[in-house]
This record gives structure tokens, C-alpha cells and sequence, in this order.
């Protein structure tokens, strides 16, 4: 099997996830060894997805938990 | 905070789900105090959920608490089929989404469901080499509020995609069933979402680097992935 640039932009996804099977994964190896374009994709992608998963990136509300907790207090109190 | 017996609750290492069956079993029994408990460790998943589909801090929490309480008064409909994590955010996300509809700020936006594109349409940002921006660079608010920016481009329904799978770790199948889609539908919008992210990211850190990251010791030689 022979891939593509434009093969391999739409398994990169599900290359990232584990998710291809043996043959795909082989052949989309060869293509990065090979691919300096699609390596920096491969690579800036995963990085990306590293840094947006990171809880620096997304903070919650101050208070947010304090908030949730007192509504909630109060419906149980007025189901009582 | 006002205590909510957490001391009653299942014993410490016992798995989410035994851990939530238990609970729930109990609230039903007449524990209420309980579900401060049962719904804790989902707070954050809720609020980001919310938030991929509102867009803005308040209306994110509103949804987020009226979801507490649907849930509360819905928890007998709940069905050990699904895990409870993903019963509620499935809630979140109706509710963020009833609340868009009645803003009538819903923009139309593609529902093409095909299956992973293979032949283009959604193509990357094209580059020749990635030096790798260090999780340490997100002390930056710069890169922080970047991040942020791009995901608040994306169309909703790449966006909040991006946020259950990426953000929250939900499993592809968790994704699916929070968002009722299937999980084909999931991974295409993943792939979709995140050629996004990189079309929109690579080059503005690539060409921000000196500027954002001057502060980090280079990784000569040892930087790439």
C-alpha cells in the first residue's frame, strides 16, 4: 500500500488514536519516514493536542464549584 | 464549603462506576445529600461541555448547574447502560443547545456526516518542520489565550468534538453516545477538528515562537517529536 499526502492528512486522526490497522499503519510509516511535510503535520498536530489538553489551557470559573454546589444545596433542601 | 458527607460515600479505590452505582443506589434510597458526591467529579467535563457549545462563561455555568439539576430529578430514568459521566454531559450538552436554539443565535452550519474524508476538503497547514512548544510555555497567557482563540473558531460541532475526546479524554464511543452521533460521525469530526486546530496553530507558533517561548532554553537536538 501506497499513500498519498493527502491519504495520509485523513488518517492522521485515527493514527493518532491507535486506531488503523497493521497494513495502514506500515504504510503510513514508510510515508513519514520519508514526508518531511507530513511528519511536521503529524508532530505540530500531536502537539497542539497536548497543549490544548493541559488544564492551563481551559480554567474554570472562580467560584464555579462553590455556585453549583449551593443551587444544588438548595433544590435538595426544597424536595425535603 | 458546607460539608456534603463525603465521608459516607463508597470507599477510595473502588472504580468510577461501582463508585457511581453505589451512590446512585443510594441517593434513590433517600440519600440525597449524596448526589453533591455523585456529580463532583464531573463538574469540570459539564462546564466544558457547556462551554464548547455557549461559548461564554455565564450561560456555560447556568447550563452546566441546570443539568445538576435535571439530572437530580431525572436520576431514576437513568440506565446503567451508559455510564453516568456520559448520561450527563449528554444532558449538558441538550441543554446548551435548547439554550442556543432559544437565543436564535444558532448559525447554520454543515452537517455533512460522510464518512473520514480521505480526498481532501480539510487539508493542514503545510510545513516544512515542527519544533516542539514545551508544556512549560503555558505559564504564557499569550499561548493560552491562542489556544483558546482557535477553538472558539471552530463550528460547534468540531468544537465541542474536540473538547470531549481532546480536553475531557472521553472515549470515542463515550463522545458518541454524549453527543448522539455515531461514533463514524465522531472520528470524522475529530479528524476535521483537529486539521482545524493545526491549520490554524502551526503557523502562528511557528512564527510566534521566538517571541512566546524566548524565555525556554532551546531543545537543540532533542526537541522533535
Amino acid at each position: 500500500m501506497v499513500l498519498n499526502c493527502k491519504h495520509m492528512w485523513g488518517q492522521i486522526s485515527n493514527y493518532i488514536e491507535g486506531d488503523v490497522d497493521p497494513g495502514l499503519r506500515e504504510a503510513i510509516e514508510k510515508h513519514l519516514a520519508h514526508c518531511r511535510h507530513c511528519a511536521a503535520v503529524l508532530d505540530s498536530t500531536r502537539n497542539i493536542l497536548v497543549l490544548i489538553a493541559d488544564d492551563r489551557t481551559f480554567e474554570l470559573p472562580v467560584g464555579y464549584s462553590g455556585r453549583l454546589h449551593a443551587r444544588l444545596r438548595e433544590e435538595i433542601a426544597s424536595r425535603e | 464549603m458546607a460539608a456534603e458527607a463525603p465521608s459516607t460515600g463508597p470507599a477510595a479505590g473502588v472504580s468510577p462506576a461501582v463508585r457511581d452505582a453505589e451512590l446512585i443506589a443510594r441517593i434513590l434510597l433517600g440519600e440525597r445529600e449524596l448526589f453533591h458526591e455523585l456529580v463532583r467529579p464531573y463538574e469540570k467535563s459539564l462546564y466544558f461541555a457547556t462551554f464548547s457549545i455557549l461559548q461564554n462563561e455565564q450561560d456555560a455555568e447556568d447550563a452546566a448547574q441546570e443539568t445538576v439539576l435535571k439530572a437530580l430529578k431525572n436520576l431514576r430514568n437513568f440506565r446503567a447502560e451508559a455510564k453516568f459521566s456520559t448520561w450527563l454531559i449528554s444532558i449538558a450538552v441538550n441543554d446548551a443547545r435548547a439554550r442556543l436554539r432559544h437565543a436564535r443565535v444558532l448559525k447554520f452550519e454543515s452537517v455533512d456526516e460522510t464518512p473520514p474524508d480521505e480526498d481532501g476538503g480539510f487539508t493542514p497547514s503545510v510545513i516544512s518542520d515542527w519544533r516542539e512548544v514545551p508544556l512549560q510555555a503555558l505559564e504564557r497567557k499569550e499561548l493560552r489565550e491562542l489556544l483558546q482563540k482557535a477553538i472558539a473558531c471552530l463550528p460547534e460541532i468540531y468544537r465541542e468534538v474536540l473538547l470531549l475526546r481532546d480536553v475531557e479524554e472521553f472515549s470515542i464511543a463515550e463522545a458518541a453516545t454524549a453527543l448522539d452521533v455515531s461514533e463514524g460521525v465522531v472520528k470524522t469530526r475529530l479528524l476535521r477538528a483537529r486539521l482545524m486546530m493545526q491549520k490554524l496553530l502551526a503557523p502562528q507558533l511557528a512564527s510566534k515562537r521566538s517571541g512566546l517561548f524566548g524565555l525556554f532554553p532551546s531543545r537543540a537536538g532533542g526537541s522533535w517529536f
